[in-house]
């Protein structure tokens, strides 16, 4: 018994040294990684040269904080990580059945999403609504719409598309243009945007047949570039970076949200007021977004779904079974774009603004980051992605209470896009086959079941 | 004619940029076969480690020989490059080796994030000017060549002729290529694959560091958002040249610097990336391994 309990004290002596070692090593790239860039910073001076503040302080502060972090990890975290997961190994395996609320998970979601902006306006008033419905309803959804158009590209037909925010700047400059050319009305131009977003999906796709892998990555990033480059370029028609603004709103069956006598507001009776544009506007993308996934599931079920996927296994038994690789690779890309298409031409609605700073590569990475971080061909898995990342990232901006901890110059707006890339890397490393870690296949032998998302492949091409 | 080959020289330079950048991608993408795009951003991070070694020698010791300055801003920034993406191969990589393969394109992505905006935040979000270090200028029959083009393409080719001397006759080179050809069997042949790429890293981004440290002087003013169009472009150029080929990436190099000087000179300078990005694709669509590549042999 004593011998026991000596050696669980050497043990821990053991990892306490290790812990310290670790800690010292961890200090010291530290020092090395952030020296320079935090210790030092550049600033520019009245007569405009550059000079040197020192901030040592800062970056003992930094130091600090990853030893003591390293240690704690080291010393408390991994042990009790390892006990647990002996623990659990240990324990004989429960199956769970499916609770009520897992098997109708996506109608409860459902119902939830619609019921959110009456609920909403009952809790914080119609003024008060507004941020929650713009910056949380709106914004979540247009990415989700956007990575499950996306999905049918990447997650389904396995093509590797790094360019596709290019679909959303043509869905949105198409109505954009149109609109305030031509005077047509929103209704009419959301399905144009669409099938010129594809129309480009199929002129993009087809120089690219070819190419696999990381070729195709490069060269669809280069087509989102050159058409980014043309907008910013092209300043007769798309007014170069100043974009287009004054773009037209949307109307509900011809009822305008403005406060002529006619419009929505006068027309039900109720108090002027903004929210209301933006409560439909909601309903607007859920409605498409929800497109979107149908579209997806329904697609998923008919012959060029099964040859998206077939091709995402494996390209050569697809073409060896007679599947048209040609056919069914530019049906993925338009499909996807025109999606994104639609989602353009809404947020073209939405802002009443587009320029082609919008459209950055920034965004096809955040597209494709919320794809890839929900499980690449999960749809729940992506709506949580996104609703993690955007939403996370939008909370941000509301955090005002840290300026009583580090003072009222801290704007933790700052840290929106750092912080939204360390979680990138994070949930990453965490969960590499994403958050969702199951597939559903759609054709099955004998009976329908969950496989894990190790077995499906994530294509070449 | 002088024009001409006053824009040759000028894409030359501009191109030894880019090779130097390209290599890193490169290099990298034949060991793990990973598209790093933490590279264009660990390029800018060269250039402003750069930068305040710059300001310290120019604050706390001035009177420092050009040539002093210019070789220690070279190796600070390469010192600092190599420690941060030693550091991100280690924590954002490594535990996803033998993952599929977008969870190590999505980290880098995450990491090239991380990477500006820790240089927006910690260094500010405004231009960092500072006086040209090196000025003068000769004339070569009727064609103007600055010092620093002279310097860059000098310090290129130096370096290529190092890396190239590393890579194909010292035992490092031989691990690398070993690993780069079959992993598994390169490690049960006793080389140690994670040293080895981790070298890898380190010498991708001491070459950025270096470039990034020659654009510094070229333009004489670096922004925390120079990672992204260098980057690209040079991830450009290592396409273009055939991914996983060092004399690909340095070819690619050139030949963009070259497209797009001369394009500027004699077309619109606004559609010169649209240029560079369009001849990229013709370029795969006809030889979909780029130039120098070796087409993909598909193993059933």
């Amino acid at each position: 018994m004593a011998n026991v309990a000596s050696t669980t004290a050497s043990a821990g002596t053991e990892v306490t040294a290790r812990a310290l070692r670790e800690a010292v090593f961890t200090g010291l790239i530290t020092l090395g990684l952030f020296f320079l860039f935090v210790g030092l910073k550049t600033d520019q001076n009245i007569r405009n040269e550059l000079i040197l503040t020192e901030r040592w302080g800062l970056l003992a502060t930094f130091v600090a904080v990853s030893m003591v972090g390293r240690f704690l990890i080291v010393a408390y975290v991994q042990p009790w990580l390892a006990q647990r997961k002996a623990v659990k190994a240990a324990a004989p395996e429960i199956v769970k059945g499916e609770s009520f609320f897992s098997r109708n998970l996506s109608k409860i979601a459902i119902v939830a999403l619609v019921l959110y902006p009456p609920v909403i306006v009952a809790l914080v008033g119609v003024q008060g609504s507004l941020k929650w419905v713009d910056n949380f309803g709106i914004q979540i959804l247009i990415y989700v719409m956007l990575a499950w158009g996306l999905n049918i590209v990447v997650g389904l037909a396995g093509l590797l598309d790094l360019g596709y925010v290019a679909f959303y700047a043509v869905g949105a400059y198409s109505y954009a243009l149109l609109s305030s050319y031509f005077g047509l009305s929103f209704w009419v131009l959301l399905p144009v945007a669409g099938i010129l977003a594809a129309l480009w999906g199929v002129i993009l796709g087809f120089p690219v047949l070819r190419l696999r892998g990381d070729y195709l990555a490069i060269v669809t990033l280069a087509f989102g570039e050159i058409i980014r480059l043309v907008l910013i370029n092209w300043t007769e028609v798309t007014k170069g970076t100043f974009g287009v603004s004054g773009i037209a709103k949307a109307t509900l069956f011809g009822i305008k949200f403005d406060a002529s006598k006619d419009g929505f507001a006068a027309l039900f009776g109720l108090p002027m007021s903004s929210a209301y544009y933006k409560i439909f506007l909601f309903y607007l993308i859920l409605g498409l977004a929800l497109l979107t996934a149908f579209v997806t599931i329904r697609l998923r079920r008919m012959p060029v779904g099964r040859a998206w996927e077939a091709l995402r296994e494996d390209e050569i038994a697809c073409r060896s079974l007679g599947i048209n690789t040609v056919t069914t690779k530019l049906t993925a890309f338009a499909t996807g774009a025109m999606f994104g298409g639609f989602a353009g031409s809404f947020f073209a609605v939405r802002q009443g603004f587009v320029s082609p700073e919008s459209f950055v590569f920034l965004e096809s990475a955040v597209i494709l980051a919320i794809v890839v971080l929900g499980g690449m061909g999960s749809l729940t898995g992506i709506a949580v992605a996104a609703v993690v990342m955007i939403g996370g990232t939008e909370i941000l901006r509301e955090l005002t209470f840290l300026k009583v901890i580090f003072g009222p110059a801290f704007t933790p707006e700052l840290y929106r896009m750092l912080i939204f890339g360390l979680a990138m890397v994070i949930v990453m490393v965490w969960k590499p086959r994403g958050f969702v870690g199951s597939r559903e296949p759609t054709a099955f032998l004998h009976e329908r079941k969950a496989i894990s998302g190790s077995f499906t492949k994530e294509g070449h091409g | 004619m002088e024009y001409f080959i006053q824009q040759l020289v000028n894409g030359l330079t501009l191109g030894s940029i880019y090779g130097m950048i390209a290599i890193g991608y490169t290099m990298v993408y034949g060991i793990i076969g990973m598209i790093n795009f933490a590279h264009g951003d660990i390029f800018m991070l060269g250039g402003f480690a750069a930068l305040i070694v710059f300001l310290v020698l120019t604050s706390f010791l001035a009177g420092v020989p050009v040539v002093l300055a210019l070789l220690l801003m070279m190796i600070v920034g390469m010192l600092a490059a190599a420690l941060w993406n030693w550091t991100i191969e280690r924590v954002a990589y490594r535990p996803l080796r033998g993952s599929f393969r977008l969870a190590p394109l999505i980290t880098a992505i995450g990491m090239s994030i991380v990477l500006s905006n820790f240089i927006q935040v910690t260094q500010g979000p405004r231009n960092k000017p500072i006086p040209p270090l090196v000025s003068s200028v000769y004339n070569v029959f009727g064609i103007a060549i600055s010092l620093k083009q002279i310097v860059i393409v000098v310090i290129t080719a130096i370096l290529l002729s190092v890396f190239w001397y590393i890579v194909n006759r010292t035992p490092l080179g031989r691990a690398q290529r070993a690993t780069e050809q079959d992993r598994k069997m390169a490690a049960l042949l006793g080389v140690d694959v994670d040293r080895t790429i981790s070298v890898t890293f380190i010498m991708g981004a001491a070459l950025a560091a270096v470039a990034g440290t020659m654009y510094l002087m070229y333009y004489g003013v670096v922004v925390f958002t120079d990672g992204f169009v260098p980057g690209v472009k040079a991830f450009t150029a290592a396409v273009l040249g055939g991914i996983g080929s060092l004399p690909g990436a340095v070819l690619g190099g050139l030949l963009i610097g070259l497209i797009e000087s001369l394009w500027s000179a004699y077309f619109t300078i606004d559609y010169k990336d649209v240029a560079t990005f369009s001849i990229l694709a013709i370029v795969l669509i006809f030889k979909p391994s780029g130039i120098l590549g070796r087409p993909e042999v598909e193993k059933v």
